[in-house]
């Protein structure tokens, strides 16, 4: 993942473009694929984590981690985006996001790199886009050799009645 | 000052900074506002308290101060108006009238509309205020001749250049004052322009005064000079306080509750450790922290008198709109609570006031009427008891009647007329509190919008707190609500169940209950429910586990664990698989993916840093559904289990008329037709009465003690007794109705033709011995088929009515019957040699049940060849199995005669078929 923010690094000036926190996403590998969400929005990203059972809830929550005493409802991101579970099952790392004033955890296979990218440079998600990831791609980026798919957080975080 | 409010929303490139700004207006207008809604009631009350009137009319003129600086025209425009009557008030050129009131009223509540819509958006909202403008205005014309007084006040105040379109503002009607009439016209142009003017000589004194940092300068400026502007009434509390945003008490609220879980962990390390060097530094610590933590959560505590400051505007509003006179009294108003309970608690307090005032005070007139004084009383009083805070409303009021309660509540069938009689006063007000209850018989504008007191209980059980109602008819009612002081940190208990904790808020708990493996059979099944018999009761049980889809570990062995919890009045046992300790558990609120569970109330850390959910035990309640009427379910069940009911299940009767007009009663069972004859049919046959009935003759016999008269009336009422090929009609004066009834026979009786006497439909009816006149019209009826050895049968039923009733229906089907009161009569009367062919028993009877007694019968073996019959009311597969497995070969249900006749007609064609054989 190093690669990747490499070749998305074509211009390395200096720390505030490092800064800027408008064209940089926090990627991730869910399935083989890359994906991204803004890192503004990113909280910290953990190692697993103990994620206590929440009986009832729906398939997609994971449940609850103790954040240094917050506590943080977990997402199970693969679910979410209808994909077999994780095949090793309890290490899925954690990418803790704040959403209006509250703490998720997205649970991801791999977390990667920051990725700098020119923000203007996003088009709209392929048409051969898996059918079920429509609603919660906001568009992609084309990074040397992949692409790098930026994730809609509201549409993650609102389950269907 | 349209030009400076569109900066401050659009080029604002620090919107924090407007934000703040306005929250900060917001949060001191809503603390101003309510305070005036009680200062206003109190001057109407004592319109000459100048005081009073001083402090409404800065309150509102900080106000209007403050919108001047911050651009909000409309809402500043009322706040002037406003003012400018207020100011005729204090400088007593105008009287404070309850009309005037009500008008300075409507415009503060303009004032908070106006604030609400700029909450929410963040603009000013378009609300035309013109016409309540005008109104106030023409008011404030209508003073006496020193009108200028009213204009100079505020310049001494205001003291910085931005202030002065205030001065000019509230000069404004002095020169249109003179005649009042055409004042309203006149000044609804007049205003506009003038503050326009002056907003355009203001804004560019504004941003030439801070050249430098145009953009974000002009809120600056008006946040700090609004301080010198107003200063007068706010420099006292901001020396004692100062204002805290409450999202930072609860981030500290937070980590004090972490300390708590940390400490928590500390303590349990160095337990049974009693030499450890951390003792004392641990010990010290855990003094600090409980020191710190009620510290904080002193931080959250509001006086309960910020939930009521709104209450004496809507009495008085109330009492306006329905004419009567109301004085509302409270103390205990400093009494403190955590904000989060008092959050709770205002919208069911305002109801219950509400209540209280629209349908508890009687109109004046009625007062008098019945000797009391005019006005009438609701009292508010709160303090506080053990940890928890009692907060009472009281009024002198009409009252409730508790007979119309209870009336209402038999029609609704939440309890039987029996069971109703023998309710205390305060269970029979626990049905107010009951969902689609209500003994309003008018829906009135003020109470009647469909919140019930049920969700005044609902909204007050969810905080853990109780409420109870107590009423005197024509006295007053007296609501007791009793809450706990925070909701922050609870005692929980902390449970096992499917591999997985939770807690459960102890407030629920009632006891733990452990059923050691050897007594497990004690868990009965009544309709595939589990209940288990604590004390006098029957517990429905939940397996927890089962309500959270978890796999239940280790079902089958082992103790069983029950958690006996409360959910109003209903209790029922929870099935965990361990139960630990309790806890102080520091709430957390539950994720917005997660509220929509509702079995938990939230979730919280442990000592060891595990996340576990709270469950919420009135959800769970819920969730297994109608868990009210399965305890009632459950308790007729124990009723019958314990013949402790005096109740028997509901036999149908057929209800008549003697000629005395007197009501008799038969059960319908016995019944074959009811027929109106014509009179003219009836014939006699020496001393008897006959009529042609279905090519037959069918013997007519009228009530014992009455002579057949039937001169007087065209058509006869007859009742018809029919048992094979036999029957006979009972002539009756009028019958009268069907109803579906539990009997019991209250009094028997020694009258011919009378079983005994019963209370039906609340009046004392005697029960007809049909046997009687069954022997009566044909004494060979029974007699019938008399070569043949007639099958004797023992009867053995403690209740006289099913006795004579299985006695009857059996001898008319021509056995010989003999029937006793239990089985003691029957064992003697068996070990004395009395050969019987069938036996039919009733389960439930004193000192030996009939199970006991089939289990006596079956180890007789010269009784081996008898069939044992059980007549009972039990229904259900459980009874069912425990009645067959006490030897008893048949079961039926009490009472079908047809049944028990074929049932018979089948055991002895069984029986006589062998016997057949060796003859």
């Amino acid at each position: 993942m190093t690669d990747a923010l490499a070749i998305a690094n074509t211009d390395h000036s200096g720390i505030a473009e490092q800064l800027d926190y408008q064209n940089q996403f926090v990627s991730f590998w869910i399935n083989g694929q890359l994906m991204g969400i803004p890192v503004n929005m990113v909280q910290e990203v953990l190692n697993p984590q103990t994620i206590a059972a929440t009986p009832l809830a729906r398939r997609e929550i994971a449940g609850l981690l103790n954040l240094r005493g917050q506590i943080v409802t977990a997402l199970n991101l693969r679910r979410r985006l209808g994909l077999p579970d994780y095949e090793k099952t309890g290490e899925s790392m954690n990418v803790v996001i704040r959403y209006r004033n509250e703490s998720y955890s997205l649970l991801v296979d791999e977390v990667g790199d920051v990725i700098n990218v020119q923000r203007d440079a996003i088009e709209p998600p392929p048409r051969t886009i898996d059918s079920r990831w429509k609603n919660f791609a906001q568009g992609v980026f084309r990074l040397e050799g992949r692409l790098l798919l930026i994730l809609n957080v509201a549409a993650l975080l609102t389950l269907d009645p | 000052m349209r030009t400076l409010d569109t900066r401050l929303s659009r080029e604002g490139a620090s919107p924090i900074m407007d934000d703040d700004i306005l929250q900060e207006f917001l949060a001191e207008s809503w603390e101003n506002l309510a305070r005036l809604d009680t200062e206003i009631v109190s001057l109407e009350k004592d319109p000459a308290n100048s005081g009073l009137i001083a402090s409404i009319f800065r309150t509102i003129h900080t106000i209007k101060g403050t919108c001047g600086f911050i651009g909000l025209n409309r809402l500043g425009k009322v706040a002037h108006s406003t003012e400018n009557v207020l100011g005729k008030m204090r400088d007593n050129t105008l009287d404070v009238s309850p009309a005037a009131i009500s008008l300075v009223l409507d415009g503060i509540d303009r004032i908070k509309q106006l604030l609400e819509g700029l909450e929410a958006t963040k603009e000013e909202p378009a609300v035309d205020s013109e016409e309540l403008i005008n109104k106030l205005e023409l008011l404030a014309s209508l003073a006496g001749d020193t009108p200028a007084a009213a204009a100079p006040p505020p310049a001494p105040e205001v003291a910085t250049p931005v202030a002065k379109p205030t001065p000019a503002v509230a000069a404004q009607p002095l020169p249109v004052s003179p005649s009042p009439a055409p004042v309203a016209e006149q000044s609804v142009p007049q205003p506009i322009p003038l503050v326009e003017q002056i907003e355009a000589h203001v804004a560019p004194a504004i941003s030439d005064h801070h050249q430098n940092n145009a953009p974000s300068a002009p809120p600056k400026g008006a946040a700090e000079e609004p301080d010198p502007a107003g200063g007068d009434p706010k420099k006292s509390v901001a020396d004692l306080s100062i204002r805290v945003n409450v999202d930072v008490l609860d981030r500290l609220m937070n980590l004090v509750g972490e300390l708590v879980l940390t400490r928590n962990q500390l303590l349990q390390m160095v337990r049974g450790e009693d030499e450890s060097k951390y003792s004392a530094p641990i010990t010290h610590l855990n003094r600090v922290t409980t020191d710190l933590q009620e510290g904080v959560m002193k931080t959250r505590m509001q006086p309960i008198g910020n939930a009521w400051s709104k209450l004496p505007r809507l009495v008085r509003d109330l009492a306006q709109l329905t004419g009567k006179q109301i004085e509302l009294e409270m103390s205990g108003a400093e009494t403190e609570l955590d904000r989060t309970v008092l959050d709770a608690i205002k919208d069911p307090l305002t109801h219950m006031v509400r209540n209280s005032a629209d349908h508890g005070i009687e109109p004046a007139e009625v007062r008098q009427r019945n000797g009391k004084p005019e006005a009438g009383r609701v009292k508010l009083n709160a303090f506080h008891e053990g940890g928890h805070v009692i907060i009472c409303i009281e009024d002198d009021g009409a009252g409730i009647s508790r007979d119309r309660v209870l009336k209402k509540a038999i029609e609704q069938g939440l309890v039987s007329e029996v069971e109703g009689s023998q309710l205390s006063d305060g269970e029979i007000f626990k049905f107010i509190f009951r969902a689609g209850f209500s003994t309003a018989e008018k829906i009135s504008s003020v109470s009647g919008r469909g919140v019930g007191m049920d969700v005044v209980r609902t909204a007050i059980e969810r905080i853990g707190g109780t409420v109870e109602l107590n009423s005197i008819a024509g006295h007053g009612t007296t609501v007791r609500i009793k809450i706990p002081l925070t909701l922050a940190i609870i005692s929980a208990l902390v449970v096992e169940s499917g591999s997985e904790c939770f807690a459960i808020p102890q407030l629920g708990v009632v006891e733990l209950v452990r059923v050691a493996k050897e007594d497990r059979h004690k868990i009965e099944k009544i309709h595939d429910n589990e209940v288990f018999r604590l004390r006098d009761r029957l517990l429905p049980l939940v397996h927890l586990n089962d309500i959270l889809k978890l796999p239940e570990i280790d079902s089958s062995r082992g103790d069983v664990n029950i958690v006996v919890v409360q959910v109003g009045e209903e209790q029922f046992g929870l099935i965990v698989s361990e139960v630990f300790d309790t806890q102080e558990i520091v709430v957390k609120p539950m994720g917005s993916l997660l509220k929509e569970i509702k079995i938990y109330q939230g979730t919280t850390i442990l000592g060891d840093g595990r996340v576990i959910m709270i469950l919420d035990v009135g959800g769970i309640a819920s969730q297994f559904g109608g868990m009210a009427s399965r305890t009632r379910e459950l308790e007729r069940h124990r009723q019958d289990l314990e013949g402790t009911s005096d109740l028997g299940e509901p036999t149908s009767l057929l209800i008549f008329a003697a000629a005395t007009g007197d009501p008799m009663a038969v059960p319908l069972a016995l019944v074959a037709r009811l027929e109106e004859v014509p009179v003219s049919s009836i014939e006699r046959s020496g001393d008897r009465l006959l009529m042609q009935y279905r090519g037959d003759l069918l013997p007519l016999l009228p009530l014992h003690g009455e002579q057949p008269h039937l001169g007087d009336r065209e058509l006869q009422p007859i009742v018809v007794f029919s048992e094979g090929r036999h029957s006979m009609g009972l002539m009756v004066d009028q019958i009268q109705d069907i109803i579906e009834e539990p009997l019991s026979v209250r009094m028997q009786s020694s009258r011919p033709g009378v079983l005994g006497t019963a209370i039906i439909n609340g009046k004392a009816t005697d029960l007809v011995d049909t046997q009687h006149y069954l022997m009566k019209a044909n004494p060979l009826w029974f007699q019938r088929e008399g070569t043949k050895r007639r099958p004797r049968v023992l009867i053995v039923d403690d209740s006289l009515f099913f006795r004579q009733l299985v006695r009857t229906a059996v001898e008319a089907d021509g056995y010989r019957a003999v029937a006793v009161e239990g089985p003691s009569y029957a064992i003697e009367m068996i070990e004395r040699g009395e050969k019987f062919d069938i036996i039919l028993s009733d389960i439930e009877m004193p000192l030996m049940d009939g199970c006991e007694f089939a289990q006596w019968c079956r180890k007789r073996p010269h009784l081996a060849g008898v069939p044992l019959v059980a007549i009972t009311s039990l229904a259900g597969d459980i009874h069912e199995k425990r009645i067959m497995r006490a030897g008893f070969d048949h079961l039926l249900m009490k009472f079908n005669p047809q049944q028990l006749s074929t049932t018979l007609k089948e055991l002895c064609a069984a029986q006589t078929q062998p016997v057949g054989v060796s003859a």
